[in-house]
């Protein structure tokens, strides 16, 4: 056996499991007789007073239990994540189309339901705030606005050779996991509550569950064994339905299940944030970028949610893989009276990101360079390497990796194949765009930059792994199979790895941000550390030899010359009295930033990438296909390349549809039309390009992390970029390249027919 | 009812709107999941096998909005049963070893849609690629995690591999082979020919009748609707027909779109193609003609060009007495038809005639594949291109009901197409509609994609290939084929 079990193409733990139906989500775990099952009462307008509200028939419909409002809940009824605003049901005002009134459980789904429609509400209705503009206009947000300022832009712009001003609207994202968001409670024999929960922060579910029932934390157990699909709606999304469904608990005294049917979930909880991107940007002959303004207004919906950290993050990643030699970067937070939007794979960053492409596309569009050329005259590099937020750039991935992808995907070759396409008479044109991604890692909340662990070895030799990392999809519990044997020298095939409890591993942090790894396998690491350390001291004392003969390798422990099995020693050392379980504890060192000033490291490193995208658009409708995908993206040393690949195709693929079929839409009152996945539609097998061609940048992380790989699940989304630009691309060959028609997003086949209308006029 | 479920026949008490989803979990087996209840994600994906005329086939369907009712005397194969002794199905281990679950949840779905088409063998044409058959075996699964590439490729794996054993075993064969197995429940009633049709209908009214409920299991799941008695069609020998009848092809109205690929194969592939695009593997293997003419709804896919082909229907109330209406003057209003109250649509009257004409059926909708048109423009021309004999025009998702526009019609016949006709007609067009903006389509794109269609058709018509992205063939190298 290999002594490196890193960089190995393991299956996901679950594999068989998925594959044949065994794996349990919470909505699979039996039904216990007396089960309750919730369903909350909506608001039936987005904006208003609730003048009156009679339940009576509610109460007194069939199979009904109990019914709650605000008014009975025990402990505080705002559960805001952050900042308070949350109210669990909504108090005397309707904030957001479809916000939970009140909820009812009941013998079934379908009777909880039948007596929800029961209620007869009298409302005083208002005139909503819909749109980020009508936000903007009113002056209406959730939190203050914030820059980022280095040097001075405007100037800077001003002296400027050239000068270019763009705006573009960028819708947001539905998440679409396939398992909705559900939660099943039991009341325990102490008045707690055991809470299952599909939830990426079940320390949270937790904390807010207790507060809901003004209890204290250690009387509430979440437990999350895995979730089907999170992408961040499961970090703060989740905690409504425990919230809700213990509170039943705890007043029924029987098992309570939250189950979300997928028409509630796409209106009661919150997406991606729509923004409103505006830039002013300044710069030389060679395309050198020497002063940017930027005004990025993210639309929150009616609460502050997770939005700070979100338009912080959008702030953090205008710049996205570019020098800025000045720049004034303006987040806004716009309130609306719409579902309150939240964490969604990449948390503003591919807002901010996507201003910056938009803007690199248009200087080379003004210079009529290609626009590759625009982008790596822009890259950071050795002296032009300090963020607009102060941090510097140490590792120089991108200029290399940007020019490797250039060649391994005939870049060149096929511009100037293209360019000969497009000057045929065809009704098809087809576009092309190399787009870089740069991504910060840490949250920018430092506190939440630390993970627990708890490893247990048993007397037969097997091996519990636990930690504070929930699993939904991302191979979390596989990789740190892979760590926990690294670092113990034992086969994998001892290691199991359990579900994620806030009874094992206390206050941690949300699987997101892309951290999971990162954090969780530094944890498991200095756990498995301790034994290692201990089981080494205890042999080198009882076979009276040096430590530094004694080691764990190869599923074996080495004495000297002599090998024993594991199992052995770990026997021995159990009835020597050993402690054989340690838990494990890693805090990202020297990170920081100074909100106040807008500077600081707020990320240890980044992770980067870049793809190359070609498009055939038919001119005559604006529909299009993807017809190739090249990828090249650097996870640094990777923990399991099959798992880092499926992060990455899978992260473009939901790129790709947020960039271009995925279209949420409100009306003016507020309703959300795109409602079911009848009308709002992700992609599909036929959506993803026969080429896709996606290899690993294989160079260690200069950062000391675990086992000197990188973060993988957010940066890769934003690789698809590079088909929303070279649909853009596709549109200007309408001109020659002479005009780039500003482009939204999504880039339907509407918004791209519109495009084509509008390059079209601009030669008139 | 008695059906096969896996492996054993079982007896079960279902109620006439219990759905198949409902059914198995409530019976404990967990691994067919719910995503959507609505049939647009097939995380429910189950495989049903059922005897047609003496061949036991298998096929998936959506089990969250399919009912119960319609499993008596057939074979339910779910996720559980795959495994054998022989260890995994080849489609389980594709997907285990081509890394093509990431928090599977819909892998059970895909799982089953990848057995399918290892059952059925390779299907589709020969020209189709491998890919492109995995990929309409699994058009009705949508995965969030991996992009699909994994699955794919798990699905060309999978029907690489040695063929297993059929998933119909002695049991299931020997149950199908009966063929007086009692279909009808108490409250779910499966007529086996026009005239217990004809009582039930008499009895119960023409509103119980459901044939596929790939629309109406949504009234159930999505509105939460309870439904005490139902008249299920998909056993009335008459509506199951398709054959030729003098100059007529009679298509059956619980033939179900599956059935109707493989019968316009060679007849026409166009239609082919749209109902590769009307709905996933699995709508199309439990929806019918008749349901999707009868339901009225404005953005139907079939009935434009249905329209365009001068079809008929055959109607019968509940007497026994029979009429013929052409499909143009069956809609009335918005979700209203002429049908009398115990009226029903037999069977679909399509002039052989009309396929060999030129036609053309476009379809525009905001994903490609499996998504409800926005617009939908169906044109069949009849004569050439200096002289037009007779035109057909009809559009879907433009008015409140799938309609005709003979004034575009009328302005055509006689003429030869050029740039200034097709500049006049496409002109009108913009006069005699007037569509709505929706979550789908603004009016102006509706309009502009409408005129864009009829445009088209004609310049085709007169000979200039005008292909469609989704006509198009990408080579291995991505760049386009030849095709």
């Amino acid at each position: 056996m290999d002594d490196i079990t890193t960089s190995r193409p393991g299956v996901h733990e679950s594999a068989v499991k998925h594959v044949t139906g065994r794996a349990q989500y919470i909505d699979d775990i039996p039904e216990w007789p007396d089960l309750l099952h919730v369903a909350t009462g909506k608001a039936d307008r987005a904006f208003a007073a609730i003048l009156s509200m009679d339940l009576s028939a509610v109460r007194q419909s069939e199979g009904v239990i109990d019914v709650i409002t605000t008014a009975e809940i025990p402990g505080d009824d705002d559960i805001g994540p952050v900042y308070k605003g949350d109210p669990l049901f909504a108090r005397n005002e309707v904030q957001f189309h479809s916000q939970p009134l009140f909820a009812v459980a009941a013998t079934s789904l379908r009777l909880a339901r039948q007596a929800c429609a029961r209620a007869q509400i009298e409302y005083e209705t208002f005139v909503p705030i819909v749109t980020i503009r009508q936000a903007m206009d009113a002056a209406s947000f959730v939190l203050p606005e914030k820059s980022f300022v280095r040097g001075d832009a405007g100037v800077a712009i001003s002296e400027a050779e050239f000068s270019l001003r763009g705006e573009q609207y960028v819708k947001g994202q539905e998440h679409f996991y396939l398992e909705g968001q559900v939660s099943l409670c039991v009341p325990d024999e102490d008045g707690g509550v055991l809470v299952y929960s599909s939830s990426q922060h079940p320390t949270e579910v937790q904390k807010l569950t207790a507060s809901v029932l003004d209890m204290p934390m250690h009387k509430i157990q979440v437990e999350v064994r895995r979730m089907g699909g999170g992408f961040g709606g499961k970090e703060s999304q989740a905690a409504a339905l425990a919230c809700t469904a213990a509170l039943f608990a705890l007043r029924t005294g029987r098992p309570v299940k939250y189950r979300m049917p997928r028409s509630d979930d796409m209106v009661q909880t919150g997406k991606r944030h729509d923004f409103w991107n505006r830039y002013h940007v300044g710069f030389n002959q060679r395309g050198e970028i020497q002063g940017v303004e930027l005004d990025l207004a993210g639309m929150c919906g009616y609460s502050p949610d997770l939005s700070e950290g979100i338009v912080d993050r959008a702030m953090f990643h205008a710049d996205n893989s570019y020098y800025y030699d000045s720049a004034r970067i303006t987040g806004y937070r716009c309130r609306t009276n719409t579902v309150s939007n939240t964490a969604f794979r990449g948390f503003g960053g591919p807002k901010g990101m996507i201003a910056a492409e938009a803007m690199l596309d248009d200087i080379a569009t003004v210079l009529q360079i290609d626009p590759l050329d625009a982008r790596k005259a822009n890259l950071y590099q050795p002296g032009r390497n300090t963020t607009p937020y102060g941090q510097t750039i140490e590792q120089h991935v991108l200029p290399g990796l940007v020019d490797r992808l250039e060649n391994s995907s005939d870049y060149r070759n096929r511009r100037r194949a293209i360019a000969q396409f497009n000057g045929s008479a065809s009704h098809f044109k087809k576009g092309l765009a190399l787009t870089p991604v740069k991504f910060g890692i840490s949250f920018t909340a430092k506190h939440l930059n630390q993970a627990g662990s708890l490893v247990h070895i048993y007397a037969d030799g097997s091996v519990q792994v636990n930690h504070g990392g929930t699993e939904m999809g991302q191979g979390l519990y596989t990789k740190m199979v892979v760590v926990a044997a690294q670092a113990l020298g034992v086969h994998e095939r001892r290691i199991k790895v359990t579900a994620t409890r806030t009874d094992k591993v206390p206050n941690t942090s949300p699987t997101a941000a892309s951290s999971g790894s990162d954090l969780n396998g530094m944890a498991v690491l200095d756990a498995a550390q301790q034994l290692v350390l201990r089981l080494n001291e205890f042999t080198a004392g009882h076979y009276g030899v040096p430590i530094a003969q004694v080691s764990i390798l190869n599923d074996r422990v080495r004495v000297g010359d002599v090998t024993y099995p594991f199992e052995e020693i770990v026997k021995l050392a159990y009835l020597n009295r050993i402690h054989l379980s340690a838990a494990g504890f890693y805090k990202t060192p020297d990170i920081g930033f100074d909100f106040e000033h807008g500077t600081g490291r707020p990320f240890y490193y980044f992770a980067n990438g870049a793809a190359a995208s070609e498009v055939i658009v038919d001119t005559r409708t604006g529909e299009y296909r993807l017809s190739r995908v090249d990828i090249l993206h650097d996870v640094g040393r990777s923990l399991n390349p099959a798992i880092d690949l499926g992060q990455i195709e899978g992260g473009f693929v939901q790129g790709m549809g947020w960039l271009t079929t995925e279209e949420l839409s409100w009306d003016i009152d507020g309703r959300l039309l795109s409602n079911s996945p009848a009308n709002y539609k992700i992609p599909t097998a036929y959506d993803v390009p026969e080429q896709f061609n996606i290899a690993l940048y294989d160079e260690d992380n200069n950062e000391d992390t675990i086992y000197r790989s990188k973060a993988v699940g957010e940066p890769p989304l934003m690789l698809a970029l590079s088909v929303w630009c070279a649909l853009r691309d596709a549109c200007a060959s309408i001109t020659d390249y002479k005009f780039r028609p500003a482009m939204n997003a999504p880039a339907t086949s509407e918004e791209v027919y519109r495009c084509i209308q509008v390059a079209r006029a601009s030669m008139q | 009812m008695e059906l096969v479920l896996n492996k054993e026949r079982v007896s079960i008490a279902v109620e006439a709107d219990t759905t198949v989803l409902s059914m198995l979990r409530e019976r404990g087996l967990m691994g067919t999941k719910e995503g959507c209840a609505s049939g647009d994600c097939g995380a429910c994906t189950v495989m049903v096998g059922s005897n047609n005329n003496g061949n036991i086939e298998y096929r998936t369907i959506n089990a969250c909005i399919a009912l119960a009712g319609n499993l008596a005397g057939k074979h339910l194969v779910t996720i559980e049963d795959l495994e054998s002794d022989d260890g995994l199905h080849p489609a389980q281990k594709a997907m285990v070893t081509c890394h093509g679950s990431q928090c599977g949840f819909c892998t059970p779905g895909f799982v089953m849609s990848l057995a399918n088409l290892v059952e059925q063998g390779i299907v589709g044409t020969s020209t189709d690629t491998v890919s492109d058959q995995v990929k309409l075996g699994i058009s009705g699964n949508l995965c969030r995690c991996t992009g699909y590439r994994p699955i794919v490729a798990a699905g060309i794996a999978a029907l690489n591999s040695p063929a297993p054993p059929t998933v119909c075993h002695d049991v299931a064969r020997r149950f199908l082979d009966i063929t007086d197995t009692e279909l009808s429940g108490k409250s779910y009633a499966r007529p086996r020919n026009l005239a217990e049709l004809d009582r039930l209908v008499g009895e119960h009214g023409r509103d119980c009748i459901v044939a596929g409920a790939t629309d109406f299991g949504l009234n159930i799941t999505q509105f939460w609707r309870r439904y005490s008695q139902l008249i299920d069609v998909m056993d009335v020998a008459e509506m199951r027909v398709l054959e030729t009848a003098g100059s007529d092809m009679v298509i059956g109205a619980a033939v179900s779109y599956t059935d109707l690929e493989a019968w316009f194969a060679g007849r026409s592939p166009i239609f082919v193609k749209l109902l590769h695009r009307l709905g996933s593997r699995q709508i199309r293997n439990s929806g019918t003609l008749g349901g999707n003419i009868a339901n009225a709804s404005p953005i139907a896919d079939t009935p434009p060009a249905l329209m365009a082909w001068d079809a008929r229907l055959l109607l019968r109330n509940s007497s026994g007495g029979e009429r013929e209406v052409r499909l143009d003057a069956f809609y009335v209003d918005y979700r209203k038809t002429v049908l009398t109250e115990d009226e029903y649509i037999v069977a679909v009257l399509v002039p052989i005639a009309s396929l060999a004409q030129f036609h053309r059926f476009y379809k525009h909708s905001k994903r490609l594949e499996d998504d409800i048109s926005s617009v939908m423009g169906a044109f069949s021309f009849y004569g050439d291109a200096s002289h037009i004999e007779t035109a057909r025009i009809a559009f879907g998702g433009m008015a409140a009901v799938p309609l005709r526009i003979p004034a575009l019609e009328k302005l055509l016949t006689g003429q030869a197409v050029d740039e200034l006709l097709i500049t006049r007609v496409c002109g009108q067009l913009r006069n005699e509609l007037t569509p709505l903006s929706d979550v789908r389509s603004s009016a102006q794109f509706r309009m502009d994609m409408a005129a864009e269609m009829l445009d088209r058709a004609l310049r085709e018509f007169a000979g200039t290939a005008l292909p469609r992205v989704d006509d198009l063939e990408f080579d291995a190298s991505g760049a386009l084929g030849d095709g």
